[in-house]
């Protein structure tokens, strides 16, 4: 093989098939180090299925996931239990754990995988709390109290528990004023710059993917077409083009001077 | 043998190299092979990170916090090389106002007289907001027989299926196993007395007059009771009941009234199959264990059922059904915040709709007592 950055991420030939309903038909895609990778689709196109059958909740019909060069669909529970501890996941909804404190959500990660001693899980819950911009109060509060914005920045933080090295993002900025979105943009980005995280987001949203991913994975009838962001933009299939190039998207080359 | 470090005393000075993966997930051992140095007399320490292939952000954590407790020593401490970058991004973090997490909430008092305090004002807040919550369904009750309509038949439909026609084998077992028992247990005392006989009295009375719909209302409330309040409860935290009241909609006309009247319905019904099985149960074990024919036990249930053993039990059946459906859907109503919320209020539902309805069942006993039936 030609050296090229490493391959983190690699879905090969995934089919997943609801009764006579085919969501994906031999979805290829790969994810290299370092890359915000972002997952664009229409609505039932299959996104979250695929990030379902990515984090193992779900079983593809056919085709292999590997992650880090090793294929889930092959490895014992407690082996896919240490993969697990190497990524961090956060939901459309948040899905914090809603009997637990800010705190205790974010410790949870830590209970589960790592023995450390109260006082050095609570600084470095905390540690975590403060990275994703959230004031220290809110480690006293439940779920139930947060704002739609915190509640995306606990779960990031939940996500980030165990430093991993790749985060897959459900729909992050979805359901957020554009100034709180951008400002969670801003700190992906940030966090994946300080951290070297590698980042696989699935998004609606054109201005995230302009603003911080480098590589775009569109899924059309059923495949997945992977290029550059530069490059996906000028892609002929017909709703890739609708998707960068309709209205929404004129408006916002307007909206940006570009 | 340590795997993440590697020193070199020299004089006063010790050299710490850091090798390989430091991650969060080996963040014991880590600490361990940190706390493992031996820094006595050490005036200088460096720290060499060309072997370090990975450092996570916890795990920088804990290198800070070494540096930290070597600086304390009185000690030096610098890099080889340039700092690890993960270091600064903690310095920035931590560098805000110091951040801990704050204190856990107050606990509740345990001063013997406050804490009395406080629960008389819950309970009698409960009680009032209990009423209220009555008040409205029997509003809403009155409203909704202006028009067929309003009552939402087929949504009543759909409770009479789930709370009824579902718990017919449970509550049919269950019928029959009590009735069963009583005809032993009875047996078992007359039989010295040569009086077996009015065994089957006793099954009947038994049965058709408290145990039949005692027991049913008893098996429906653990279903039905619980089912009200953890459906509805989990309504709430969706914000299901909000969206319905937003678009204009009374959730006591569309999910809290089919609910109860499909209770109302189903219970007498159930009933009613329960006193059949009992009666059915007493003649089984009667024919079996007494040698009493079928025909001389039904005889006997003729001779001891008055004109209104039946309809004594049978009344009470609508009146439990409202218990019981008030007090699981008032439970699901009061949900929010989190899923243990909905955990402690679907016990609370079944607790309160089992008491309730035994409370009703000895008041109903003293009623109809005093008026002699």
């Amino acid at each position: 093989m030609a050296p090229g950055p490493r391959v983190v991420l690699e879905v090969r030939g995934i089919v997943n098939r609801f009764g006579a309903q085919i969501v994906h038909d031999g979805l290829d895609m790969q994810v290299y180090e370092h890359d915000v990778f972002g997952i664009v689709g229409g609505s039932g196109a299959g996104k979250s299925v695929l990030l379902r059958t990515i984090l193992g909740l779900q079983r593809p019909r056919a085709g292999e996931v590997l992650i880090g060069g090793r294929n889930l669909t092959q490895l014992s529970n407690n082996e896919l239990r240490t993969i697990k501890a190497q990524y961090g996941v956060t939901f459309q909804s948040g899905a914090l754990f809603s009997a637990l404190t800010v705190l205790q959500n974010v410790q949870f990660p830590m209970i589960e995988h790592l023995e450390l001693p109260a006082a050095a899980r609570d600084e470095l819950a905390m540690l975590k709390i403060r990275l994703v911009g959230l004031p220290a109060e809110t480690a006293a509060k439940y779920p139930a109290q947060l704002s739609g914005g915190m509640v995306k920045r606990v779960a990031l933080a939940r996500a980030l528990a165990l430093d991993p090295m790749l985060l897959f993002l459900d729909e992050p900025t979805s359901g957020l004023d554009p100034i709180s979105a951008a400002a969670f943009d801003e700190l992906v980005q940030n966090l994946q710059h300080e951290l070297h995280l590698t980042v696989v987001m699935i998004t609606h949203d054109l201005d995230t993917i302009f603003r911080t991913c480098n590589r775009v994975g569109v899924i059309v009838d059923r495949h997945m077409e992977v290029d550059t962001l530069a490059r996906i933009v000028d892609h002929p299939n017909p709703w890739i083009q609708a998707y960068f190039h309709g209205e929404r998207a004129r408006a916002r080359e307007v909206g940006h001077g570009a | 043998m340590t795997e993440f470090i590697a020193a070199a005393r020299s004089a006063d000075s010790l050299e710490v190299a850091l090798i390989g993966e430091w991650r969060a997930l080996r963040l014991n051992d880590i600490g361990a092979e940190l706390a493992a140095l031996d820094l006595r007399g050490v005036r200088r320490v460096a720290i060499a990170t060309d072997q370090l292939a990975l450092l996570d952000l916890s795990a920088a954590w804990r290198l800070r916090e070494f540096i930290v407790a070597v600086e304390r020593t009185g000690a030096a401490v610098n890099f080889r090389s340039a700092p690890p970058q993960q270091l600064q991004v903690l310095d920035v973090a931590l560098a805000k106002e110091a951040f801990r997490p704050p204190g856990v909430h107050v606990h509740e008092s345990i001063e013997p007289v406050t804490a009395l305090g406080r629960h008389v004002v819950r309970a009698w807040r409960d009680g009032r907001a209990g009423l209220a919550f009555v008040g409205r369904v029997a509003l809403s009750a009155l409203t909704a027989v202006t028009g067929w309509k309003r009552l939402r038949p087929i949504s009543i439909a759909r409770h009479v299926f789930d709370t009824g026609v579902t718990a017919i084998p449970i509550v049919a077992l269950i019928a029959f196993l009590i009735s069963v028992i009583i005809a032993f247990l009875s047996a078992q005392q007359l039989q010295r007395f040569g009086a077996e006989i009015f065994v089957v009295d006793l099954v009947t009375i038994g049965v058709l007059r408290e145990l039949g719909v005692l027991l049913t209302a008893i098996i429906v409330a653990g279903r039905s009771g619980s089912a009200y309040a953890a459906e509805i409860g989990a309504m709430r935290l969706n914000e299901e009941i909000d969206a319905l009241t937003a678009t204009g909609a009374d959730p006591y006309e569309l999910l809290v009234l089919p609910r109860i009247l499909g209770l109302v319905i189903a219970l007498p019904l159930l009933t009613v199959l329960a006193d059949a099985i009992g009666l059915a149960g007493g003649a089984l074990l009667c024919r079996f264990l007494l040698d009493i024919p079928i025909t001389q036990y039904l005889n006997r249930v003729n001779e001891s059922i008055g004109p209104t053993t039946f309809w004594v039990g049978i009344a009470k059946a609508p009146v439990f059904a409202v218990l019981i459906g008030c007090a699981g859907v008032y439970r699901g109503l009061q949900v929010q915040g989190s899923s243990r919320e909905l955990g402690r209020r679907t016990t609370e539902a079944v607790v309160q709709s089992i008491f309730l309805v035994i409370l009703a069942d000895a008041l109903f006993a003293v009623l109809f007592m005093e008026i002699g039936i």
